[in-house]
């Protein structure tokens, strides 16, 4: 597969994306700077992980406006996979290519440190390596990663099982102390309707190699390159 | 002209950064306080002498990037 991995300015996640899909899986990586407008032949996009000029306003909402995110897009009206990770979920967000908003962390505090996040939904084309349940063991960084929407998106969402994935304790339990930064919901990953954008706050590329200690993230990327299996259905689309 | 934009949470979506500050001003002695907001608070010169016109473009920077209408609110004033 073809993986195009965009970098703006600010972005500091985007080598980790690459040496993943290109070291640790052998696929094809083209590093796409944010002035680009054409993306031509790509399987999916990743919006990585930083501080996309510098958080300024708010996080994600001067990126949206980058030339790429235009092709980034249309490449999502036509289906194609979007991933975004911390400052790429903000991003998406920002876009409105995901519904809801970040606040700041409810702490304040810029929080890095090992969560775990449970797989809510094993059927989406960045979960199907995972089971339905599983616990994953997954780093978080970031001061803003408290997630908002109004009740009315948040109802539609878990109705269409769009909340991937949740902050939850080791034993998998989603319980309010195991929310580390307020989000509603414990929300830690959502996905589109249509099932082809994904944003998460955790980092899957931090944690994708046993020699890192952990490899749980690996999977979200595995699941990317898995051609349909039959037990995935589409998500339904419903109007919000 | 000059606009002076103000952008600060909706009322009802829970300010952590308003909440320290209040909290801080209790423990200062200053019982009264409550409810505080924490903003943004942006100026942007305008070539435009039209006030119907810098108007509605103040409102359509708000509204596509000074502030996210999700989460924000925004109020200006025009000099």
């Amino acid at each position: 597969m073809k993986i195009g991995v965009v970098v703006f300015p600010g972005s500091n996640c985007d080598h980790d994306c690459q040496h993943i899909f290109k070291d640790v899986l052998g696929q094809y990586v083209e590093m796409i700077w944010h002035k680009e407008t054409l993306l031509a032949g790509l399987d999916a996009i990743v919006l990585p992980g930083g501080f996309s000029y510098g958080d300024y306003l708010r996080t994600g909402a001067i990126a949206r406006f980058s030339p790429v995110m235009g092709a980034v897009k249309e490449f999502a009206k036509k289906g194609g996979m979007v991933l975004g990770i911390c400052n790429g979920f903000q991003i998406l967000l920002e876009a409105g290519l995901l519904p809801g908003a970040m606040l700041r962390n409810k702490s304040l505090h810029f929080i890095c440190k090992d969560v775990s996040v449970k797989v809510e939904n094993a059927a989406t084309s960045f979960t199907s390596a995972y089971e339905s349940g599983q616990v994953l063991k997954i780093p978080i960084a970031h001061a803003d990663g408290n997630y908002y929407t109004d009740p009315v998106t948040l109802a539609s969402m878990q109705a269409n099982a769009q909340i991937v994935l949740r902050y939850c304790t080791p034993e998998g339990k989603v319980m309010p102390e195991a929310n580390p930064n307020g989000s509603l919901d414990n929300i830690a990953g959502i996905i589109n309707a249509e099932g082809n954008v994904l944003g998460m706050m955790p980092h899957p590329e931090r944690c994708a190699e046993a020699v890192l200690g952990n490899d749980d993230g690996k999977r979200i990327f595995l699941s990317m390159l898995e051609p349909l299996k039959g037990n995935r259905k589409p998500l339904k689309m419903v109007g919000v | 002209m000059k606009a002076k934009i103000h952008v600060t949470l909706k009322q009802g979506i829970l300010d952590p950064q308003g909440k320290a500050i209040e909290h801080a001003l209790d423990s200062l002695g200053f019982k009264n306080v409550g409810n505080v907001r924490v903003g943004k608070y942006m100026e942007v010169d305008l070539d435009e002498k039209d006030t119907v016109k810098a108007e509605a473009q103040v409102k359509a920077m708000c509204e596509k990037l000074l502030a996210n209408t999700i989460v924000e609110e925004y109020r200006y004033e025009l000099q």
